[in-house]
């Protein structure tokens, strides 16, 4: 038989995700101190992975209601509105997925209608035009700049924007960039939206993990609650990212669409990280202080390491990632990374797996010990030497 | 100064240079910041955390509850100080409870301990009590899990 011909065209359009194709390269070689890594270096806290054991003793291995736990959607709704105002009904409003990733697919899918444009502006998480492309949307790419340091403005969104847009899909802090948006510019984009009766999902995964000032949740900004689908979760902050739990936050009837297509494909989150999940949100607090003060430490130690080599960067204020140029060389991301790679065993990750406009910047992690950190910045530097 | 503080107390290795990085200061001042707190003695020492055991040594370790009658102007310090002078006593501690003094003693072997035991220890004017227990294994100091399994078992990359 032949596969190929019988693949879906669309899933046969998507692109590969061009970090798995630079992932087999980097699992080839020995010796390597990875800034490749897009998750938390530290392991879920004690008290949370004991109470999974509990969980687990006490015989807790059915399936949960298809919306999750109760209690920990009441803990999530408790949370969100003791941070940043905003209240939802957890019995209406909020559902437990896996991970933010089903939240976004689940979202897209229960909005999305052939034809339908999603602004995504870029660079941005792997899986974000990928998810709209298969929910029968058309991602529209919204390009950003180093002189805007990387963050999406009002006049960018405007220059994509059809009759046929329907959503825009925003990530800050951001995946690959580091960089966050103000109160003040997510108010312009709140009334960009507003303007053209957008509906906004945002994906507030690393909102925690912001350096500078407060995070603002996108819909706590006024009128914004009734049009936002708020998705964040537990992997970053938590350091949770196996557990696989997320949500989303939103109107009553998009919840109620979302939950239809996560019974039937999903059914529930698995009980086992939602427990843990409520362990995280009663008691883990001190722990997210304790793991942004570290991360926030080696982001001043990689933003000084970058200067001394002299890679431009700007300063990312959230997340955990750094993106430096390395357009000074003349060689292309993907060229940079694997040959850095074979020359100093350094793995990152180029900047076009983010989206086009990433070209000629790399992603670093920060989320690794300060030695290698401190490695790694030695051994980019030695090797950025070749090129002056 | 107590970020500072927290870095060195987990590892004295961080140069200057890391540390200015690190808490976005000067190099200049963190050094002097760091002269202070040395010459304050608030940085006491800079020590190793060691795995003995590993290392295939055989030293004993025994941890002593000590009850001693408090004296009078000086309460427990002078005693415990006539203690703690001793280099087989790695910590000392006054205690609230059953007993008064934790003395934790370290010897090349068994018979060493029981006699400084014997010896020293109990022979002191005002200790009334001595209950030893000699350490079986060591599974995590100054809060450094000795063998710790757990490892980065991340993949390389992952968006």
């Amino acid at each position: 038989m032949n596969w190929q011909e019988r693949l879906s065209p669309t899933v046969k359009a998507l692109p590969p995700s061009g970090i798995r194709r630079f992932f087999d390269i980097v699992a080839e070689t020995k010796g390597v101190v990875s800034l490749g890594v897009g998750e938390p270096d530290f392991v879920t806290p004690w008290h949370i992975r004991e109470s999974c054991v509990y969980g687990l003793q006490k015989g807790y291995t059915s399936y949960t209601s298809n919306s999750g736990l109760l209690e920990l959607r009441q803990e999530i709704t408790k949370h969100v509105s003791a941070k940043y105002a905003v209240t939802y009904d957890p019995r209406s409003e909020a559902l437990i997925t896996v991970g933010v990733s089903e939240a976004l697919d689940l979202a897209m899918r229960a909005i999305l209608s052939p034809g339908d444009e999603v602004l995504v502006p870029e660079p941005c998480y792997v899986s974000y035009k990928a998810c709209v492309s298969l929910a029968g949307g058309t991602p529209v790419a919204v390009t950003t700049t180093l002189e805007k340091e990387f963050r999406v403005t009002v006049e960018q969104l405007e220059e994509q924007v059809t009759p046929r847009t329907k959503v825009l899909l925003i990530g800050y802090p951001n995946n690959p960039t580091g960089a966050i948006l103000t109160r003040d510019e997510l108010i312009a984009i709140a009334a960009f939206a507003e303007k053209h009766d957008l509906i906004v999902i945002s994906d507030e995964i690393y909102g925690d993990l912001t350096y500078q000032g407060q995070h603002t949740c996108f819909s706590s900004l006024p009128g914004m609650r009734d049009r936002t689908i708020l998705l964040n979760g537990f992997s970053k902050a938590y350091a949770m990212t196996g557990w696989r739990i997320g949500y989303a936050l939103a109107n009553a009837d998009l919840i109620a669409a979302m939950t239809k297509i996560h019974q039937y494909t999903m059914l529930c989150a698995p009980i086992t990280g939602q427990l843990a999940a409520v362990e995280a949100l009663k008691y883990g607090q001190p722990d997210v202080d304790e793991m942004v003060a570290v991360y926030n430490q080696r982001r001043r130690l990689m933003i000084d390491g970058f200067r001394r080599i002299g890679l431009p960067c700007f300063e990312p204020k959230g997340a955990f990632y750094i993106f430096p140029s390395i357009r000074e060389t003349g060689i292309s991301s993907l060229a940079f990374a694997e040959e850095l790679l074979k020359a100093e065993k350094v793995a990152l990750v180029p900047g076009d797996a983010f989206g086009s406009c990433g070209e000629g910047f790399v992603r670093c992690s920060y989320a690794s010990s300060t030695a290698n950190l401190t490695e790694a910045i030695e051994r980019i530097g030695r090797f950025v030497q070749r090129f002056r | 100064m107590q970020e500072l503080l927290e870095l060195l107390e987990k590892d004295y290795t961080l140069t200057v240079q890391q540390l200015s990085s690190m808490l976005d200061r000067p190099e200049e001042e963190i050094s002097a910041m760091i002269s202070q707190l040395e010459a304050d003695k608030i940085i006491v020492r800079y020590q190793t955390i060691v795995n003995w055991e590993k290392a295939g040594s055989d030293r004993v370790t025994a941890i002593i509850d000590v009850k001693i009658t408090p004296q009078r102007e000086v309460g427990f310090d002078s005693l415990a100080e006539r203690i703690y002078r001793f280099p087989e006593v790695r910590s000392l501690y006054l205690m609230s409870g059953a007993y008064d003094l934790m003395v934790m003693v370290e010897g090349a072997n068994l018979k060493e301990i029981s006699r400084f035991v014997s010896n020293k220890l109990s022979t002191i004017e005002g200790v009334v009590s001595t209950t030893t227990h000699f350490m079986l294994k060591a599974y995590k100091e100054s809060g450094v899990i000795l063998e710790d399994k757990e490892e980065d078992r991340r993949l390389a990359v992952s968006p």
